[in-house]
């Protein structure tokens, strides 16, 4: 096993390199956007003497650089500083917003992973017969419209004309117990899992018909097994690793890219802290989110990469 | 028939009948469902508030960035907030006219240069706190101090002192001014103890709300404060819901997630409208959405080429076509309808002819560029291009520029010779050409300068003689149609919705929308 962790270590030391970087890059956008916090914060609305005010009250007269280190200066101590806009703790928002994000990740993920991988599994049962071009055509129909349109049209037929389901998650509140939270999820639920699912089962169908191909598959079908425990014992073990490398790029967006699902449906997760920060400026915020979401990726690929690694004994026993 | 519908209305208000048998009924005795539906509205009303409950409203503009002190506060959602649990010394009526509120009562001496405004006998904060003249006191002190952030500093920087005495605060001006009790009004005046300044945050006043639960950007719960002196208030509970998105506002309000919305897409009104539980209020008020010319920039420095371009827009196709006929035309001043003193002008038209004339007369004929983006009003892109036609037509060559929505206000608006933006109006006529027409004020964002328009605009501050008054914002009306940089081809309506769970909306309430944002503490659960 040493040099699992021996690589193990090297990922999670780049890793570190990659979010100090992005750090630097997220610090740099942000100042080559036109206008500062102090701008945004007052809108039209901006008085001279209130500008001069709120920028030497924010500290935002000091040079760049110097900003730059003083906030990474507090990050490597564990505090992300507060808020230029609100003065509110960034940490004690963000958690709890990265929370309700995990949360409606965590349900569209447990949804729409197995889904994706059950229905790959059918289609290649299936292929090239009615049942795979089914579900070919649906996913892939879902995955091209965009998902904000996806999110109006279920949001008026289920939410305001059947009115089955909440049309928005106002109804989700930290206080409510889980049946409420679940139903107020619904929806955005319903709509990840039709986004994200055309990915994941297209590459589990691709992987699987790609081992398909090989001697072992022949040897197993002469064995006399049926053609569905051919492909769950014998062909979908070889194909695990480019499916988890998909299905962990497709969870990473559950996580970083659900901006527009969570300001679409009212959900009050990372997304729409970020992009309320990020129209008035606020470095540190962004900053922060910034990290949050680097270090999620960052994460993701790398459990990736070591279950591709642990489920390939060629790669597992190098020579 | 009559006593018949008048039993059917009693059901109604008893609970005995839904609203929608009662339209059903009704008629089956030859009513019509509008007609109907007014009929019950005004049962309703007659019967009274009734109390309890809870309003729940999805409200556009709030951001997680918000603050809770009134002094930063800049959006519907924070205004909102303010009214929950502050008030300020006065009010604006429905009628337009001011009167008192943290202050009873309040006159000025004869030349309008000092107010004595006298607090209300037995007013206490929502923390047992008594309010005093200091309070008040303070809560100038704060807003127009030397390192304020207020968002009020413009409207009280001409308060030269403000001095507590007894129960009265005596306030003394730099210069006369007639307009201080509607200026005063302004919600980020809210009276703190000690003016905020220990605690800006707390969210303490006099209002008729306690807030319970704040989640900036997203959630904001109020209960009845129980001690409230006045008669605002019917709802037991109040919650605030942040919706930005315009289509997720209105699915909330059509599936009864919600009861009350504002900013009802103009485009989708008419639809909103047909559902028959959901009532759409519009309300006429002071904004207004602009094209402005730098009038010290080349070629808008020349009066002529102003003229051509007022000439050379189709201001009745603009409130048809951007607004869906929610809106008026404007007449290429900021005052409207709506304004206490307001006098009408000839109403400038469309004429291409008349444009093309002054073009040429102008000697200029060049392109003009015209930068525009989605955020400067609702629709601008599309009114741009409408201007760009109708210009089109009388032989100018508008070049339409769209900017990114992501920092206009800083780059563009203010900064760029002729670019389209929008104003939310003010109370008084005063206030709003003070703050962008007076040469020197900040926000002169077509540099319009006459020293003849400052004369007058000075003073009528101090004339207390209303017939002159009025002469005086009608002549300035004229030089600003002939001669500003202005051109304001509409106010916007505001559009607001409720579900008939709500009652008690006033049609016609002076001032901006969710009738001056007093909605909620005026409607209550039917």
């Amino acid at each position: 096993m040493a040099p699992i962790l021996k690589l193990i270590a090297q990922r999670v030391a780049l890793g570190l390199l990659l979010l100090f970087m992005v750090s630097v890059l997220i610090f740099i956008g942000t100042l080559i956007l036109p206008g500062d916090v102090a701008q945004s914060i007052l809108g039209q609305s901006a008085t001279p003497e209130a500008l001069a005010n709120l920028r030497r009250d924010l500290g935002l007269n000091d040079p760049p650089v110097q900003r730059y280190f003083a906030w990474l200066g507090g990050v490597l101590q564990g505090d992300l500083g507060t808020a230029l806009t609100s003065g509110q703790d960034i940490a004690s928002v963000m958690w709890a917003r990265l929370g309700n994000t995990l949360f409606l990740a965590f349900w569209a993920a447990a949804i729409s992973v197995p889904l994706a991988i059950f229905l790959g599994l059918l289609a290649v049962r299936y292929r090239d017969r009615w049942p795979d071009k089914l579900i070919s055509g649906v996913t892939l129909a879902s995955i091209s419209v965009p998902e904000f349109l996806i999110a109006y049209v279920l949001m008026f037929f289920i939410g305001v004309k059947l009115r089955w389901l909440n049309p928005t998650a106002i109804g989700f509140r930290p206080d409510a117990d889980v049946f409420t939270k679940l139903e107020a999820i619904a929806l955005p639920v319903a709509v990840l899992t039709l986004v994200v699912l055309a990915h994941m089962m297209r590459m589990t169908r691709a992987a699987i018909l790609n081992v398909m191909q090989s001697a072992y598959i022949e040897t197993a079908e002469l064995k006399g097994l049926t053609l569905f425990s051919v492909i769950w014992r014998h062909a979908f073990p070889n194909s695990i690793a480019p499916v988890v490398n998909v299905v962990m790029l497709n969870l990473a967006y559950l996580v970083v890219g659900v901006v527009v699902i969570e300001v679409v449906f009212v959900y009050p997760g990372m997304g729409q802290y970020l992009v309320d920060h990020v129209s008035k400026r606020d470095v540190p915020v962004v900053q922060a989110c910034g990290l949050v979401f680097a270090a999620v990726y960052i994460g993701l690929n790398l459990i990736a990469d070591i279950v591709s690694i642990v489920s390939n004994p060629r790669l597992r026993h190098p020579k | 028939m009559n006593n018949h519908m008048d039993y059917l209305k009693q059901r109604v208000l008893a609970g005995l009948m839904s609203r929608r048998e009662f339209i059903g009924r009704a008629g089956a005795l030859g009513v019509s469902a509008a007609f109907a539906n007014t009929m019950l509205s005004h049962a309703v009303h007659a019967a009274g508030p009734k109390k309890g409950g809870t309003i729940r409203m999805g409200f556009q503009g709030g951001s997680t960035t918000d603050s809770l002190d009134p002094a930063l506060a800049t959006n519907q959602v924070a205004l909102m907030v303010i009214r929950m649990w502050g008030e300020g010394l006065t009010e604006l009526g429905d009628d337009g006219s001011i009167r008192g509120k943290v202050a009873e009562s309040f006159s000025s001496s004869p030349d309008a240069r000092v107010w004595t405004f006298r607090v209300r006998q037995g007013l206490t904060f929502s923390n047992g706190q008594p309010v005093t003249a200091e309070d008040v006191v303070a809560t100038i002190d704060r807003h127009a101090g030397e390192d304020t952030k207020s968002g009020a500093l413009g409207i009280i920087r001409g308060i030269k002192s403000a001095k507590a005495d007894g129960r009265d605060v005596i306030i003394e001006l730099e210069t006369p001014n007639a307009d201080l009790p509607y200026l005063i009004s302004d919600y980020h005046l809210a009276i703190q103890p000690n003016g905020g300044k220990d605690a800006p945050d707390a969210a303490i006043g006099t209002g008729p709300y306690i807030l319970k639960e704040v989640e900036m950007g997203v959630r904001f719960v109020a209960e009845k404060n129980p001690n409230y002196w006045g008669d605002l208030g019917h709802a037991q509970t109040l919650e605030l819901l942040v919706i930005n998105d315009n289509t997720a506002r209105v699915a909330a309000l059509q599936s009864g997630q919600v009861d009350m919305i504002d900013r009802v897409p103009p485009r989708t009104a008419g639809l909103v409208a047909r559902a028959p539980n959901i009532n759409v209020h519009k309300t006429s008020g002071p904004g207004h959405y602009v094209f402005i010319m730098h009038c010290d920039t080349a070629p808008f420095d020349n009066n002529d080429v102003r003229l051509a371009l007022k000439y050379g827009i189709n201001r009745q196709e603009m409130v048809d076509k951007i607004l869906f006929g929610y809106g008026s035309v404007g007449n290429d001043t900021p005052i409207n309808a709506s304004y206490p003193m307001y006098s009408e002008l000839p109403q400038r038209e469309y004429d291409p002819e008349k444009a093309a004339f002054h073009m040429k007369k102008s000697g200029y004929d060049g392109p003009i560029v015209l930068r525009t983006s989605d955020n400067s009003f609702p629709g601008a892109p599309d009114a741009s291009a409408l201007f760009q036609q109708s210009c089109a037509g009388a032989g100018i060559n508008l070049e339409v520029k769209r900017e990114p929505n992501d920092g206009y206000w800083s780059e563009v608006w203010n900064k760029q010779p002729f670019c389209t933006s929008y104003w939310g109006g003010r109370p008084v006529q005063d206030q709003m050409y003070s703050t962008a027409y007076l040469s020197s004020a900040d926000w002169n964002d077509t540099r319009f300068k006459s020293e003849q328009f400052d004369q007058l605009l000075i003073a009528a501050r101090a004339e207390l003689d209303q017939g002159k008054r009025k002469q005086m914002y009608a002549d300035m009306g004229t030089i600003l149609h002939n001669e500003g940089g202005l051109i304001c081809p509409m106010f916007n309506d505001f559009i607001d919705a409720s579900s008939d769970r709500l009652a008690g909306w006033v049609e016609g309430v002076n001032g901006f929308a969710l009738m001056n944002s007093y909605a909620p503490l005026r409607m209550w659960v039917a």
